[in-house]
């Protein structure tokens, strides 16, 4: 049987599906987060003015 | 309605019944456990002597809670069988059929391997391999080798607990100290009178599942006894922490103040018989284990205070 767009599977699983696309989503804003910080932190001034050197 | 389409009505009801959600995969987390991972390490890393960003410090907070969650997940996948039997886990995931056994163990590596590299990234690589040496030391040294072989394996289990501020420290340090060591030892003395507490009055659980508890072993008398002699040992320990550098004026006063519960609780077990306590289905038991959960709370809280307070030349002794 094929899955339609409509299938009762999408809404057994809509649950699960919300939390693991919520979860993904969470994580991605964590790395840009942790990109940013690491960016414009201290790490990252100190790297450059070695490279410059 | 044919009984082909009826059975087939049935199955998918049944179905839906176990289906598990989201909530269910997050339940292998144990997130109990994780709100004291969460908040043992987030003291640890604020009593650190080093400021840290807000927002990597809420990384370093949710990836040691993560790996926390994981080691959960790992426990749960090895300890499947016992679950089963025993009254108080019977309802988790695995042994309620909502999730497989295989499921918890692929969910407990891939988190433990994402913790443990996201802690590194976001922090530094001692905190991320002092994350991987807890899941080792809860899932492998605990849960796999000593659970089922000695009655200390509460004793042993209660390190793995006892971790997460001292990987907070490290997270916010990049270094060792004996501040976060006494924070650790705060949580691994307090770990066998809380867990023992609990096993006096969850009576059968750990022989039905042939877990060597204390209780089983040594019978319930002498578990009386190690109760008031692990709370001594931890209140000599807990006040003792009020002259160290993450102690001062409030925490003492906390510490002074619950342990000489605490020992009253303890001496109160010790001095009771069987009879007694299944006269008043363990109430002293049950209080104990209550005020238990209180008594860790407040100690990391005053901790927290003394550091909250330091800016303002306020915490401490000085």
């Amino acid at each position: 049987m094929s899955l339609r767009k409509s299938h009762e599977l999408h809404q057994r699983r809509f649950s699960r599906n919300l939390g693991v696309g919520l979860t993904l989503a969470a994580f991605i804003v964590i790395i840009f987060g942790l990109t940013i910080v690491k960016v414009s932190g201290t790490d990252f001034g100190m790297a450059t003015h070695e490279v410059q050197n | 309605m044919s009984d082909a389409s009826i059975n087939a009505s049935t199955v998918t009801a049944q179905t839906r019944a176990d289906e598990a959600s989201f909530g269910d995969y997050f339940a292998l987390l144990k997130p109990r456990v994780m709100s004291l991972v969460v908040f043992t390490a987030l003291v640890g890393l604020l009593a650190a002597p080093v400021p840290v960003h807000p927002f990597v410090g809420f990384c370093a907070i949710l990836f040691i809670a993560i790996g926390g969650g994981a080691s959960g997940a790992l426990n749960m996948w090895w300890d499947a069988d016992i679950d089963k039997v025993m009254k108080r886990t019977k309802g988790r995931p695995i042994p309620s059929g909502k999730v497989e056994e295989g499921e918890a163990l692929a969910l407990g590596l891939a988190l433990s391997g994402l913790a443990v590299i996201m802690l590194g990234l976001a922090t530094n690589w001692f905190a991320g391999a002092f994350l991987a040496f807890t899941i080792f030391f809860y899932v492998v040294i605990y849960t796999m080798w000593l659970k089922r072989l000695t009655p200390q394996n509460i004793v042993i289990g209660g390190a793995a607990g006892a971790f997460p501020p001292v990987i907070g420290w490290v997270a916010a340090t990049g270094s060792m100290s004996i501040e976060p060591w006494l924070m650790f030892a705060l949580t691994f003395m307090w770990t066998p009178p809380h867990f023992w507490a609990l096993a006096l009055f969850m009576r059968s659980d750990y022989d039905d599942a042939g877990v060597p508890m204390l209780t089983v072993t040594h019978g319930r008398r002498a578990t009386r006894w190690h109760i008031l002699f692990y709370t001594g040992l931890l209140a000599l320990l807990a006040v003792g922490t009020a002259f160290s550098g993450i102690g001062g004026p409030f925490y003492l006063t906390v510490a002074v103040v619950m342990n000489a519960l605490f020992l009253r609780g303890a001496w109160r077990i010790s001095r009771r018989t069987e009879e007694d306590a299944e006269a008043d289905n363990f109430k002293v038991e049950r209080s104990f284990f209550k005020l238990s959960l209180l008594y860790l709370f407040l100690h990391f809280g005053a901790i927290l205070v003394e550091a909250l307070l330091k800016p303002y030349g306020l915490g401490g002794w000085s």
